[in-house]
């Protein structure tokens, strides 16, 4: 069937939402703007009942699946149990109705949440200080590469290279290159890891930095991760730390004690907060002490007795977004933090990581598994022998949606051929992994008996695979009642 | 794959005709997946063997596109603004991209068979 | 499990670890908390607060005290849509592509535009992003910013700018805008916000034509409920529309989390910043929707991506469109017109007693700006010991606007508190 959309049940006059009679006198819009600057043209919203709201995106909602509806081992994404208590303690009034601009006095107890908050951070990822600003992870690698650039600026460097390995996430070139950098890739060694002599041969007068995902991509931890830090340092470079994967460290090692400088956490992994379908995420970032004036503004500190915030930083890099960052996810990241405590959260590693390596167990003698060593909280599959007999991993990650799973991350990371990357997370139980695990053995099997079935999934969802292509070479991004993709097909 | 004998190949894919037409080869065709944007030079840029003149994108990979020749362009494919596709349907046919008047030919151009053995060793 | 893997302790999981890196103690944090605790715990720092449910708001600058009807929390709080991730598969996904699908047309509707995309931070991430997408399509580094525009969306815009060694210089009028179009470096994008800090919305068709004659971008920052009203940006002409999504029913939240919307017209679908949904087929004919024109970013262009961000702010892009549903043309225009006759209430209210507009001769919608004889800062903290949060000090932002009282007067506000205000303002005035 068509998947609805809500202007299609839009009857002209038709309204949902009444607002109340205005108590004062109501003025003449045309009376008070000049005719030229009024609009002319409709708003184009639709015109239904709130009931018809109501109807609408509850049958939306049940086209989604979310980790409330199952198993989401996206891999690299931290898709845990996100905590109902979160909600309802994000949602206290107290919490919600107060305005960025308004008189500190009136703000101290969401400023006393953040600065804890912030200290948690700090000891958690063993760093100096810690802003809570940023908007996302990617928003934090901005921030902090920002920072390093500029503390570079301030010694009178001008270094112009950041270095990512091949298996890094986009957004780390992505973010090296929107902060007015070159990218050179480091390549990874047989085991997985970065290949120490190739970044000693890369290093050099030229490098800002290094970013680095520890455990990386692959879901390996970088053994040589010392020596690496050495390396950079001894080049004169930073080290950055990109926190897609903490959630297989937390309380065991702490990037800050690993030689990294600056480094960002994604609490909407580690930290539960729900990922909405697309964000808001939160991507705090922490440096050790040499980078603290350059942090973004404003900084909360305490001050004649009260919790302020403070512009007055010469040196720092500005502001990264308005006001103080995504305060409603970190409320719910404190919670998180607070239910837990030191030995909740080495629980949720260690957990987190023994149920990845379960699973991969489960798992190594019908998929390829491109390293034989132990895996951090997540790990990659390499579906060669699959393709081998005419099946790819997009084919496997679609038929996992029939056996009611959500698919692992596929063709990524882009080092591995045919790549599916699981990371289960701690919250799941043994069951579940089992059922997981039966799952790709059942679909192995498929693979030989009935790969058509695998060639045409999913079968059971609204609508099935879609045509990428068409949406990319006829761009259609808005409804349009009369052309295009409208409800029977095509009018066109 | 179809390798036809009256063009010259590059490593990067691309092919080249006698009469300075440009495109990208069956073998690059099939490994980009379904072409959904094709980004055109401006007639007149000069181009130097090895410069990127455009850019091929597909559903989820992008490419950029090197000129094989030195040469000035003198004509741009337009039927691929509305229809990329093209570039998969008839690679070294309605699918060109480029027109280039050229004015050299760098040695390092491959033959039918060179390109074949190319692709075969990929 | 541990026995599955032949391993007798779970530090074995983590002897890859460097030992010389390793946290040989237990981290130093606050004992866990139970649930009963954690919300008792959590109620009062809540309490250290005092919001709109208390006080009576007259704060605006971008972010207003706005009535969210129940169904935006009520549906968008669904486990299905808040727990989900990014769309990567959208057979699994099609209720947040729809709804997607949906705000995106909302807002090329609202902001008169080709289209928009799924979201942004907020609005100065979105101002900052509109200036980047400036600067790589015209190859140009200067940006000119109104100051009029909001401070955040400024320093932002500086920021991001200034990293790709680019230039944001302040021009204070129409006549500045003009000689700085003429003189010096060419200019990739003005940047204009419509109503701007003061209020002011006349001005903005001229600077689109300025920015066009010198082959500039016109970017457009707006409140989106303002546009229930106005003349659509995009029917003006303007190439970029973006703003800060917070008064299309999303709470107050300090600050966020909200969104930023970005728009364009067409010949800029191709560079616009982050996820896209479009609507396609699937073997069957029926209609699905995708993310689309992904070549434009980081996961498949890496160091060439048209900018770096990845998760953006899809929760709440889908409560501005459930917000936006339930309303309907009509209760927007409502929302915007209710406030409109408050705001001209109040104002006329003030006016009676000698608080004059510090812009005279401008109309106005729901915000406007008087002068203040004395500090305003000393005003607001007498304004709070009765209830009362007041406008914000414009001096506080410019020493230009030094005593300039900006008051934003949503649809929540009543006769009765516009009334009260006006008596304190003039206790005040007395003392």
């Amino acid at each position: 069937m068509d998947v609805p959309i809500i202007f299609e049940k839009s009857v002209p006059g038709r309204r949902g939402i009444q607002l109340p009679e205005s108590d004062v006198p109501m003025p003449d819009l045309h009376a008070v703007l000049p005719e030229d600057y009024i609009r002319t043209t409709p708003t184009r919203l639709p015109q239904v009942s709130e009931f018809d709201v109501v109807r609408h995106y509850t049958f939306l909602s049940t086209l989604n699946y979310g980790l409330d509806t199952g198993f989401y081992p996206l891999g690299s994404c931290s898709m845990k149990y996100n905590p109902k208590v979160n909600e309802s303690v994000a949602n206290l009034p107290g919490f919600q109705t107060v305005h960025p601009l308004q008189p500190v006095a009136t703000v101290q107890g969401t400023l006393e949440l953040l600065h804890r908050l912030e200290e948690g951070l700090a000891e958690i990822s063993g760093m100096d200080r810690v802003t809570l600003q940023p908007a996302a992870g990617a928003h934090g690698e901005l921030t902090g590469i920002l920072m390093i650039k500029r503390y570079l600026e301030a010694r009178g460097e001008t270094r112009t290279t950041i270095l990512v390995p091949d298996s890094a996430h986009g957004t780390n070139p992505a973010t090296a290159a929107m902060a007015g950098f070159e990218v050179r890739e480091v390549p990874s060694n047989a085991r997985g890891g970065v290949d120490v002599d190739a970044l000693r041969g890369l290093v050099g007068s030229s490098t800002a930095g290094l970013m680095l995902t520890n455990p990386n991509t692959l879901g390996l931890f970088e053994e040589d991760i010392l020596e690496i830090a050495d390396i950079v340092h001894a080049a004169g470079g930073l080290l950055y730390y990109d926190g897609a994967n903490a959630n297989a460290i937390l309380g065991r090692v702490r990037p800050g004690d690993m030689g990294f400088d600056v480094v960002h956490l994604n609490l909407h992994k580690t930290f539960s907060t729900p990922h909405g379908g697309g964000g808001p995420g939160s991507g705090p970032v922490g440096v050790k002490k040499a980078l603290i004036p350059y942090l973004p503004e404003p900084s909360i500190v305490w001050r004649n007795n009260e919790w302020q915030l403070s512009d007055e930083s010469p040196d720092t890099i500005g502001k990264v977004r308005s006001y103080y960052g995504n305060v409603g996810i970190l409320v719910r990241a404190y919670a998180y933090l607070r239910s837990h405590g030191a030995e909740g959260l080495l629980a949720v590693s260690d957990t987190a990581v023994l149920n990845a390596n379960y699973l991969l167990q489960q798992l190594r003698d019908r998929y390829e598994t491109p390293f034989k060593r132990r895996v951090k909280h997540e790990f990659v599959l390499s579906a060669t022998r699959q393709k081998h007999r005419g099946v790819r991993a997009l084919d496997i990650a679609k038929r996992l949606i029939d056996y009611g799973f959500y698919p692992p991350t596929v063709y990524f990371p882009l080092v591995i051929e045919e790549a599916l990357m699981v990371e289960p997370t701690e919250t799941e139980s043994k069951e579940t992994l089992d059922r997981f695990a039966d799952a790709m053995r059942r679909i192995d099997q498929e693979v030989d008996e009935t790969p058509d079935v695998l060639h045409t999934a999913p079968h059971e969802t609204v609508v099935g695979r879609l045509d990428e292509a068409m949406a990319a070479r006829k761009p259609n991004l808005t409804y349009q009642p009369d052309a295009g993709i409208t409800q029977g097909g095509r009018s066109s | 794959m179809n390798v036809p004998e009256n063009l010259k190949y590059t490593k990067d894919h691309e092919w080249v005709a006698s009469d300075g037409k440009v495109g990208i080869t069956d073998y690059a065709q099939e490994a980009l997946g379904d072409v959904v944007f094709v980004e055109l030079p401006e007639v007149g840029s000069a181009l130097n063997p090895g410069d990127a003149f455009g850019v091929l994108e597909s559903v989820k990979s992008v490419s950029d596109l090197y000129s094989p020749v030195a040469g000035k362009v003198v004509a741009v494919n337009q039927e691929l603004t509305t229809r990329p596709e093209l570039v998969n349907e008839d690679p070294y046919g309605n699918g060109w991209i480029i027109q280039v008047e050229v004015s050299a030919e760098p040695a390092e151009l491959l033959s039918p068979r060179a390109y074949q053995s190319e692709i075969e060793g990929a | 499990m541990l026995r599955s893997l032949d391993l007798h302790s779970i530090d074995q999981l983590f002897e890859d670890i460097p030992s010389a890196a390793r946290l040989n103690r237990p981290l130093n944090l606050e004992p866990a908390l139970s649930e009963l605790e954690l919300r008792q715990h959590m109620a009062q720092l809540a309490h250290k607060n005092r919001g709109s449910d208390d006080l009576v708001m007259f704060l605006g600058a971008g972010f207003y005290d706005r009535f969210i009807p129940s169904t935006v929390g009520a549906l968008a709080s669904r486990g299905e849509f808040m727990t989900a991730y990014t769309p990567y598969q959208p057979e699994l996904s099609q209720g947040t592509l729809a709804a997607i699908y949906e705000f995106q047309t909302m807002i090329a509707g609202l902001t008169g535009t080709h289209a928009a995309q799924a979201s942004m931070y907020d609005g100065a991430s979105a101002v900052g992003e509109a200036a980047l997408l400036a600067l790589a399509h015209t190859r140009r580094g200067r940006i000119l910013v109104h100051e009029a525009v909001h401070p955040d969306s400024v320093a932002v815009t500086k920021t991001y700018v200034a990293a790709r060694r680019g230039d944001v210089h302040t021009v204070h009028d129409l006549d500045d805008l003009e000689q700085s179009l003429k003189t010096g470096e060419p200019v990739a994008a003005v940047i204009w916000q419509y109503p701007d800090m003061l209020g002011r919305v006349i001005g903005l068709s001229r600077m689109i034509d300025l920015a066009h004659q010198h082959q500039a971008l016109a970017i457009v920052s707006s409140d989106p409920v303002a546009l229930a009203l106005l003349k659509p940006p995009g029917a003006m002409g303007a190439d970029i529309v973006v703003g800060e999504g917070q008064p299309l029913g999303q709470a107050l939240n300090f600050g966020g989390p909200t969104f930023g919307y970005f728009a364009v017209q067409a010949p800029l679908v191709r560079k616009l910043p982050g996820r896209l949904v479009g609507a396609t087929e699937d073997h069957s004919g029926s209609r699905g929707f995708v993310l689309t024109l992904q070549a434009r970013e980081q996961h498949i262009r890496r160091e060439k991506a048209t900018s770096n961000i990845c998760s953006n702010h899809s929760l709440n892009a889908l409560m501005a469109t459930i917000y936006m549903a339930s309303l309907g043309p009509d209760g927007l225009k409502d929302v915007a017109l209710l406030s409109m006759a408050k705001a001209h209430y109040l104002q006329t209210a003030l006016q009676a007693h000698g608080i004059d507009l510090a812009i005279t001769d401008e109309p106005f919608l729901y915000e406007f700006v008087v002068k203040i004889p004395g500090s305003v800062a000393d005003l607001n903290a007498y304004l709070l010991s009765k209830g009362y949060l007041g406008g914000f000090d414009l001096g506080r932002w410019n020493p230009k606007w030094e005593g300039y009282w900006q008051l934003a007067v949503t649809e929540k506000r009543t006769k009765a508190e516009c009334d009260g205000l006006t008596k304190e303002v003039v206790r005040w005035m007395s003392r």
